[in-house]
């Protein structure tokens, strides 16, 4: 039996219980939550505030991202410490696009300059801001800057064998530089006030409540494929190849897979997945600035997965919704207490849930049911 | 030193090879012939440069000087381990590593010889043929009935026997075999050098091994490494008579 490429991914779903949970929850979101935020009057009890569709369309986007790093740091055991990089890439590639539909309803009316190269008194458009005009271009360069960057970092890292706690170091460098660069002035990115003010996408007003929605379920559809993509890799046969590098790298090499390009594949598709939940997040919080660089963001992303635990992929999307509700929840509530109760949380789950939550839960349920120890 | 007699084929010639690390020789011009169809024992004190050795063979290391042919037409020094491994040539580490997370059935699969670029092995599928294949190794090598478990359940000695499988399927002219009886049980020795026996002469071995007993189970020919290249080759009585062996070797 021969399963096509078309059915791979109900396949792989079929052995897949948490997945499929994922999904229809996925989908009950994706269409109530938009129905509540615009049908209910403002005053209903049922109404979804603006804020609260905006938020949980941003956690879902840090959701696709989580999923992007569980699939190299726990299936292939690539832990990355710089995937925020290709995020925010893939989010500035969206924001050069927003900037350019602006046009004349800048501070400034420059039709063809945004208002921070005025500012800066440049006379033309930088080689690089071209095409940007195009939203077909646009979604080109938001897969391919971060898959390129990925590609090119990722050959050099692994044909020298770079792994472990060198890669993550590596990694954390890389975003690291990224955020100076993107900081300085002179580089065409708006500095360090990045690109703000946007107005519309593809002719449509931001601020219209339509808009809104459809970007709403424009995201739950990005995270649903990137959930579907990820699975349908890591249970195919490349999947237990990549598993077996994980847990006996030089194994695998003496068998004759060339490990390095393994890891490369994985890590480019990884970084195009973040680039494009980068391109989602912009439109959503209307900015992006060079802070989305910031290690820390990136070592965060890493938290989120060790929460919901690692090498589950829908682990991912429960830590990356547990801990940024928690991040907004506290940073409102008790705005000097939520860096160290992240530090808790993560020391706490490392001591206690060594397999994330999603884990603890699955382990219990097993226990409750002994015959279905096999998989 | 003399030439190896021309009758017979040659698998493996390692010719004045050298490896330093920051000016300790490992090996020290090593000269090795292996025959086909050999089962070759390694002995030698820790240090002596057998895993030098094998590093070098598999293209894990690169020596300093001389060369090393698998066949009459491979230089090996030009090729890369998977290549190394594609061409023939499999290695047992001493540590059993077998993929923990995966079944026995899986661990065959993916050691099987065949396409190993990322494409080719997503799209492909195993034929009736592999499978009987993999059936057939499972037999070979004691575990048929435990086909489906978890690679990481499996004893000691079990993991050990499903990693000599998983260079089986690969079908390897050269399965060089890094002490494979530490930490076995008497009962899983004699399986082991049963299993070793019968495999010589279809393809070739080359065992690493400490246990004295068990090499002179299984050997015919056995080499003594001594600081980095050969002190001894012959039989096991032969060489248990060398005085440099007993003296370097056997402790005398």
């Amino acid at each position: 039996m021969r399963e096509s490429f078309v059915n791979a991914p109900f396949a792989a779903l079929s052995a897949d219980r948490g997945g499929r949970w994922f999904l229809y929850l996925l989908l009950g979101t994706a269409v109530i939550v938009p129905l509540l935020n615009g049908l209910p009057g403002t005053e209903s009890a049922l109404h979804l505030s603006n804020y609260t569709m905006n938020l949980v369309g941003k956690y879902m986007t840090y959701a696709m991202l989580a999923i992007a790093v569980d699939l190299i740091w726990g299936y292939c055991g690539i832990l990355s410490l710089g995937h925020g990089a290709f995020f925010a890439l893939g989010g500035y590639a969206m924001g050069m696009y927003l900037m350019r539909q602006i046009g004349t309803r800048g501070v400034y009316g420059d039709p063809v300059l945004p208002d921070f190269m005025i500012f800066l008194n440049w006379k033309e458009l930088p080689w690089f801001w071209h095409g940007f005009q195009s939203f077909g271009y646009a979604v080109l360069m938001i897969l391919l800057v971060p898959g390129t960057l990925a590609l090119v970092f990722g050959f050099l890292a692994f044909r020298s064998r770079v792994s472990g706690v060198y890669l993550s170091i590596i990694t954390q460098a890389l975003t690291y530089a990224l955020m100076l660069a993107f900081f300085r002035n002179d580089m065409g990115f708006g500095g360090n006030n990045g690109f703000t003010d946007f107005k519309d996408i593809l002719g449509f007003s931001l601020q219209a409540p339509g808009t809104r929605a459809l970007l709403f379920v424009a995201t739950a559809l990005g995270l649903g494929s990137s959930y579907l993509l990820c699975r349908t890799v890591v249970s195919s046969r490349a999947g237990r190849v990549i598993e077996a590098i994980r847990d006996a790298e030089s194994r695998a090499r003496f068998l004759g897979y060339r490990v390095e390009s393994y890891k490369l594949w994985v890590f480019v598709l990884s970084a195009i997945i973040a680039g494009v939940a980068g391109a989602l997040y912009v439109p959503q919080v209307g900015i992006i600035n060079p802070g989305e660089f910031s290690p820390a963001n990136s070592i965060e992303i890493v938290i989120w997965v060790a929460i919901g635990g690692r090498g589950t992929l829908y682990g991912a999307v429960v830590g990356a919704f547990l801990v940024n509700f928690a991040k907004t929840y506290f940073t409102g509530a008790l705005p000097s207490f939520w860096l160290y109760a992240l530090g808790a949380l993560f020391i706490g789950v490392t001591l206690f849930l060594p397999h994330g939550v999603v884990g603890a839960i699955s382990r219990r349920a097993k226990r409750r049911a002994p015959g279905a120890l096999h998989e | 030193m003399s030439e190896p007699g021309a009758a017979k084929s040659l698998m493996l010639s390692l010719e004045d090879v050298t490896v330093s690390f920051d000016g300790f020789r490992a090996l020290n011009a090593l000269t090795l012939y292996i025959e086909a169809g050999e089962l070759r024992c390694i002995i030698g004190p820790n240090g002596a440069g057998k895993t030098t050795m094998m590093d070098v063979i598999t293209g894990k290391t690169r020596p300093d000087q001389g060369s090393a042919w698998f066949g009459k037409s491979t230089d090996l020094l030009q090729l890369t381990e998977p290549e190394i491994a594609q061409a023939g040539i499999g290695r047992k580490f001493q540590k059993p590593t077998v993929f923990e997370n995966q079944s026995v059935f899986a661990n065959l699969e993916l050691a099987m010889s065949g396409a190993k670029t990322v494409w080719k092995w997503l799209r492909a599928r195993p034929t009736p043929q592999q499978l009987d294949r993999i059936d057939a190794v499972l037999a070979t090598i004691g575990l048929s009935t435990l086909r489906g478990q978890r690679a990481g359940a499996l004893s000691h000695g079990q993991k050990q026997w499903l990693e000599i499988g998983m260079l089986l399927i690969q079908e390897p002219q050269l399965l060089l075999v890094d002490e494979p009886v530490a930490g076995m049980t008497p009962q899983e020795i004699e399986r082991t050098a049963e299993l070793l026996v019968s495999l010589a002469g279809k393809h070739t071995l080359v065992v690493v091994e400490h246990d004295m007993e068990f090499v002179r189970s299984i050997a015919k020919t056995v080499t003594v490494l001594h600081e980095g290249s050969v002190l001894a080759q012959g039989d096991m009585n032969f060489i248990q008579a060398d005085a440099k062996v007993k003296q370097v070797y056997l402790g005398e």
